[in-house]
């Protein structure tokens, strides 16, 4: 007969990995980015100006956060799927939890000025850049 | 004469047979299926979709659902980092069990598109009760 044992370092790791996760949530954009791999995130340029734009289909709209400061900007909420509790599952692929990421631009963002819009499951950031972040000409005597 | 050996021949899957008349990517979404005792239920994620954009057939049995982009969303934008590709969305599955095809309903919200499927009487599971 097999007994299978516990792994005895299981706990440890787990603890270990929940402290690197915390670490690795890049708030204070000590690197260039940070979390998971949740939403797929795609950055643009108009011009002088940025814009984000992240898949998150099925994350409502109340339980989504992004916040921007420098130049970082933070997504992060939790997606959740509900159906019935006596449903017999055929087929599940969609995943759901939470999600954190974090993006460092190029450029340094005018936090005031920065909109958002989400329709149908995509997020669309428009960061424009800081006018203290622009070079300045000097003119020559 | 010695008779010819009968060889074994592996049944080849068939690739997509027909092209698009449309030019584009196209993706298969990420689907959730599920059955309650009355309907079968298709959840898939087609972000970016707009209400207007999708079309839901049910032919014999097959449920084809398919989902365009608008990609006059991007103009003026030029990539610099990109972490996902943007496409149409297609998926077909075949229905095991018979559908009552006047009471199909659907919504989309957030991106997700949702089809409710509700079963033709007689595949109704009846309950048998023990006297």
């Amino acid at each position: 007969m097999v007994i299978r044992m516990r792994d005895p370092f299981a706990t440890l790791l787990a603890v270990q990995r929940a402290m690197d996760n915390a670490t690795r949530n890049d708030w204070f954009g000590t690197r260039t980015s940070g979390g998971g791999t949740f939403p797929p995130i795609s950055a643009f340029r108009r011009g002088e100006d940025f814009t984000i734009v992240a898949e998150l289909p099925g994350v409502k709209k109340e339980d989504l956060e992004i916040e921007v400061k420098g130049n970082t900007v933070r997504i992060h909420g939790k997606k959740t799927i509900e159906y019935d509790a006596n449903a017999s599952v055929h087929r599940r692929e969609r995943g759901e939890g939470q999600f954190d990421r974090t993006l460092t631009l190029p450029a340094q963002v005018d936090a005031a000025r920065v909109t958002a819009e989400y329709r149908d499951g995509v997020l669309a950031v428009n960061l424009p850049r800081a006018e203290s972040d622009k070079p300045r000409s000097v003119a020559i005597n | 004469m010695a008779a010819r050996e009968v060889t074994l021949q592996e049944k080849k899957e068939l690739a997509a047979a027909e092209e698009r008349t449309e030019a584009g990517k196209f993706y298969s979404p990420y689907t959730d299926i599920y059955e309650t005792s009355d309907a079968v239920i298709v959840t898939m994620e087609v972000p970016g979709v707009e209400k207007s954009a999708i079309d839901i057939r049910l032919e014999k049995n097959v449920l084809t659902v398919t989902g365009n982009i608008d990609s006059r969303k991007y103009e003026g934008l030029e990539p610099i980092y990109s972490e996902y590709n943007v496409g149409n969305f297609v998926r077909s599955f075949t229905l095991s069990t018979k559908i009552n095809s006047e009471g199909i309903e659907a919504n989309v919200a957030d991106g997700v598109l949702t089809v409710r499927l509700p079963k033709a009487a007689e595949a109704v599971a009846r309950r048998i009760e023990i006297h």
